[in-house]
């Protein structure tokens, strides 16, 4: 019952999706581990990680897909989230390496024995535990996330002004963990992970299942944003993005709203973080740079933002021309992406899915238009609304309810 | 009275030739040259001869050879040569200041000489240069006895104290007196006198005098040396301040430039431009690149580079400024956020064309020599690129107050930002308008270059170590008034130096980066925002 109802509000669209990555998630490691090497359909060693580090991305690009595509917030420090969400998994893998680091001292990780601390800081307890670690791995991105937001929104930071200063967000973080005395390594940061719940990181088995544990976790973020999407509160969402002002008169609490989907938001990225760490095997304070957190920026606009798929296509897209680009031609890369930044803002402000679907109801459009001159009766579909009017839907008469975001 | 005192010095300078003369009847008036030749295996009493008729001479070569001859530099050949030592194994003739070829020369052995004849010799040292013409000679010696405080120079100080006329210099000379006289042996009024001269000095060096005192002092004494050891901490401790503040002013005034074209823009647009600091980062090597031109056609040139380079970097970063405007920020007018990523873009555009352009590594850009150095004003060390910098951003501040008051440019410019749709229903080509301020936006970002690469790297990555200060500037000072830049600027220059003595500079930067996180919360719209319906569009 359940499972139909949550199908029905899903779409179908939305469900190719899911299906789509969730056979990935089964398809790539089995091809990986079963198939012999050298076979033409074995996904590579190589490759695998750097799937699942794509997938990661994508889920990022899709958290600040959320806020920026729904709720209008563009915010130009996710990429600070997705590293909190990493450091709390380098923190549980630090702890795993137990004795085998280089100091064999089993309770404080290499860089704490070298810089001659005596006792583990009060932040590092209960990271030995994965539970712990998981549950901070969701929670330390969202507490930040839900403070900064319950101030800026409350006080109404809007537009250029939040961007700033989510950038200085990100950017203060940045100082703070190249601190030594942070007690986070600095500018090292965290690496020389051994392994995770009880799996040696560098096997192909843990690998694989790394990958299929990105695909899920995206699956399962794209099943929650297609859901808050798609009700009431995603309606109002829409409504802040076009007109913030309006909908704060209608009686809506606009920055409860807001704090909701940013908080959502960041809970995602930080979880797409924690995953990211242990594909690529380290994390650094190097993750809070403002300019990474601008590539999100370029991924979600790239792929098309205001649409769920968009950002992950993007994402995708964005990053496998960098590993290409910056393989062969290194020099090229940042002339790339700087004139996709250019380009896709001035001539596809929708993305590669807006211009799939203009393409697709103009072709629509034609054939209508081409059947009924035949004088086939066929009633001319509609295109689709790229851009949903913040309009009132009918099941909410009373607009001074006040919305559901607590 | 001034003219008489002028006359009254080489008066008196000659009562002690006089003296002196008398002490060696045998020397008559000679020259330097005549002397020198005789110290030549001379037993102590004719050295002693030989110190005083050098002295006689009053001239200037006389001080080297006396000032060698006290500290054991000077040396005689088995030739006959007299040498002064100038580095390990290097000596040069002490007369016409020849490098000494040892073939010739055969072996050099010390001129020795005993305590009674060194203390001659300090204090015909001390009367060249305390009675010297040149004030700077007679403030240096000050200065030098102040650091020895040797109880023999205060007869000396005495005489010339005496004649000193020159306010600046009778100073050194009694704290020179006083740090003497503390070691003497005097009374306790004269000791408590002692103390409050060099307490009023107020320096590390009077501290350690002071400290140094403190040892050895009775308890009456210590009294005194404590009141005025803590009377010098806190002058210290004011000056300290001083210093902070002024090295905060110079961090503001850094901030100011790089800030204030950004703040025009986004004042008058909506538009944040992030490739506002590869515009600093053009006009920079924009100076680089007028510097080598001027390297490899005319080097006497040299110093006028900066004055070449600061129209042009304007005239460069300007066009490329009014080129952006037109060519990509006019497509995007009421997005701001697409305009941000869109100039982001831009900006990596830019840096890797500079890096392929003029690669990846730091330029080379100098100095003129009217910038290098430093001078001090009190406790203060000043250098002087600093200071021009802090002179050159408040000019630019002010040329800008007189565009945007004075200029037609200027009364369109407050228009529109006050409010567009009206401004433009008056007749005012907004177009036009944006497009010149985006102009005046980057050449301005340009002139900071030019400043900025004389305080720092010149590299690819110049602009961005900048551009996220920039931003808190803008943020925090509010847009539309350019005197909420300067006191933004100014602000946090100032913060931020006040907070690194006590947090290290990475903790004060992020203490300032959440105080003003904080500070949004209360006035999003900055310091002097605008006000009036119009700003919520």
């Amino acid at each position: 019952m359940i499972t139909a109802k949550i199908f029905e509000k899903l779409g179908v669209k939305a469900i190719w999706v899911v299906a789509i990555l969730l056979a990935l998630a089964i398809a790539v490691p089995m091809s990986n581990l079963l198939l012999p090497v050298g076979h033409p359909l074995r996904v590579p060693n190589y490759l695998v990680p750097l799937m699942g580090q794509y997938l990661t991305y994508a889920t990022l690009a899709l958290a600040l897909d959320l806020v920026w595509g729904y709720c209008g917030i563009l915010s130009l420090g996710h990429g600070a989230f997705f590293a909190l969400g990493g450091y709390a998994m380098g923190m549980y893998l630090m702890r795993q390496i137990g004795t085998r680091g280089v100091y064999s001292n089993a309770v404080l990780p290499d860089f704490m024995v070298f810089l001659g601390w005596r006792e583990l800081p009060w932040y590092w307890q209960g990271f030995d535990m994965f539970w712990f670690a998981a549950i901070m791995m969701a929670f330390v991105p969202g507490l930040l996330a839900f403070i900064f937001g319950w101030f800026a929104f409350r006080s109404r930071v809007t537009g250029v002004y939040l961007s700033i200063i989510t950038q200085a967000l990100t950017y203060a973080l940045m100082l703070a963990f190249f601190r030594n005395d942070m007690g986070f390594g600095g500018n090292n940061g965290l690496t020389d992970f051994r392994d995770i719940l009880g799996a040696p990181i560098p096997a192909a088995t843990t690998r694989a299942s790394l990958f299929a544990a990105s695909a899920i976790l995206l699956a399962l973020c794209f099943i929650l944003c297609s859901l808050i999407v798609r009700s009431k509160l995603g309606k109002v969402m829409v409504a802040v993005r076009d007109a913030e002002s309006r909908t704060r008169f209608i009686g809506y609490r606009v920055e409860n709203v807001k704090l909701f989907a940013f908080t959502v938001s960041a809970v995602m990225a930080g979880l797409a973080g924690a995953l990211y760490v242990p594909q690529v095997g380290i994390i650094n304070p190097g993750e809070f740079a403002p300019a990474n957190s601008i590539e999100v920026v370029i991924w979600t606009a790239v792929g098309g933002r205001g649409t769920l798929v968009g950002p992950i296509i993007g994402a995708i897209v964005v990053n496998a021309a960098k590993s290409y680009f910056t393989g062969t031609f290194a020099d090229l890369w940042l002339f790339i992406l700087g004139g996709m930044f250019v380009f896709v803002t001035l001539f596809m402000p929708k993305g590669i899915v807006g211009i799939f679907t203009s393409t697709w109801s103009a072709l629509q459009q034609r054939r209508a238009s081409a059947s009924a001159e035949k004088g086939v009766d066929t009633e001319p579909p509609t295109p689709p609304a790229q851009k949903p009017q913040p309009r009132q839907s009918n099941d909410a008469p009373d607009g001074a309810k006040p919305s559901p975001a607590e | 009275m001034g003219s008489l005192n002028r006359f009254g010095r080489p008066f008196l300078a000659l009562i002690f030739i006089a003296l002196a003369a008398l002490a060696a009847p045998s020397a008559k008036a000679q020259s330097v040259a005549e002397i020198v030749p005789q110290m030549y295996d001379a037993s102590l009493g004719d050295l002693r001869d030989a110190v005083a008729a050098l002295v006689a001479t009053g001239e200037d070569a006389a001080l080297p050879i006396l000032q060698a001859l006290g500290a054991g530099n000077l040396y005689e050949a088995d030739n006959g040569g007299i040498f002064i030592q100038t580095g390990r194994n290097q000596y040069e003739d002490a007369l016409t200041g020849a490098e000494a070829d040892l073939d010739v020369t055969g072996d050099l052995s010390t001129i020795r000489i005993n305590n009674s004849l060194r203390r001659d010799i300090a204090a015909a040292v001390g009367s060249l240069t305390l009675m010297s013409e040149n004030p700077a000679t007679r403030r240096a010696a000050a200065a030098q006895m102040f650091s020895t405080a040797d109880p023999a120079n205060i007869e000396l100080l005495d005489q010339a104290l005496a004649e000193e006329d020159n306010p600046g210099v009778r100073t050194v000379m009694e704290q020179a007196r006083a740090a003497a006289m503390l070691r003497a042996d005097i009374s306790e009024e004269d000791f408590a006198a002692a103390v409050a001269v060099i307490a009023a000095r107020g320096d590390r060096q009077a501290l350690g005098i002071l400290n140094a005192n403190l040892a050895n002092a009775s308890e009456a004494e210590r009294v005194n040396i404590e009141a005025g050891i803590s009377r010098i901490n806190q002058s210290l401790q004011l000056w300290g301040i001083g210093q902070n503040v002024w090295y905060g002013v110079s961090l503001g005034s850094v901030l100011l430039l790089a800030a204030i074209g950004l703040a025009i823009t986004f004042g008058v647009m909506g538009v944040i431009n992030m490739a506002h600091g590869e515009m600093v980062m053009i006009g920079a090597y924009v100076t680089f690149f007028v510097q080598e031109i001027i390297r490899t056609t005319n080097p006497g040139l040299f110093d006028y580079s900066l004055a070449i380079a600061i129209p042009m970097a304007f005239a460069v970063t300007g066009l490329i400024g009014i080129a952006i405007e037109r060519g990509i920020i006019r497509w995007l007018y009421g997005r701001p956020l697409e305009t941000l990523l869109a100039t982001w873009g831009l900006s990596l555009i830019i840096q890797q064309g500079v890096r392929t352009i003029f690669g990846a590594t730091n330029r080379e850009v100098g100095n003129p020599s009217w910038m290098s150095g430093a001078f001090e004003l009190g406790g203060l060390a000043i250098t002087w690129n600093r200071m021009w910098i802090v002179v050159f951003a408040l000019v630019v501040f002010a040329l800008l107050l007189l565009v945007l008051n004075k200029t037609p440019l200027g009364l369109q410019m407050r228009a529109v930002t006050q409010n567009r749709r009206m401004a433009s229903a008056m007749g005012i080509r907004t177009p036009w308008v944006d497009a010149m301020t985006f102009g005046l936006g980057s050449g301005v970002a340009g002139l900071a270059g030019v400043a900025l690469s004389q305080i720092d790297n010149v590299s690819p990555n110049l602009g961005q170590s900048y551009i996220i200060d920039s931003f808190m500037v803008v943020v925090f000072g509010g847009v539309g008034n350019l005197w909420g830049t300067l006191v933004g600027a100014l602000t946090l220059g100032v913060a931020n130096k006040f907070l690194e003595p006590y947090a290290g500079a990475v903790l004060a930067k992020i203490l300032i980066l959440v105080l003003i996180i904080l500070f949004i919360q209360r006035r999003p719209r900055g310091l002097f925002a605008l006000k009036g319906r119009a700003v919520e569009a």
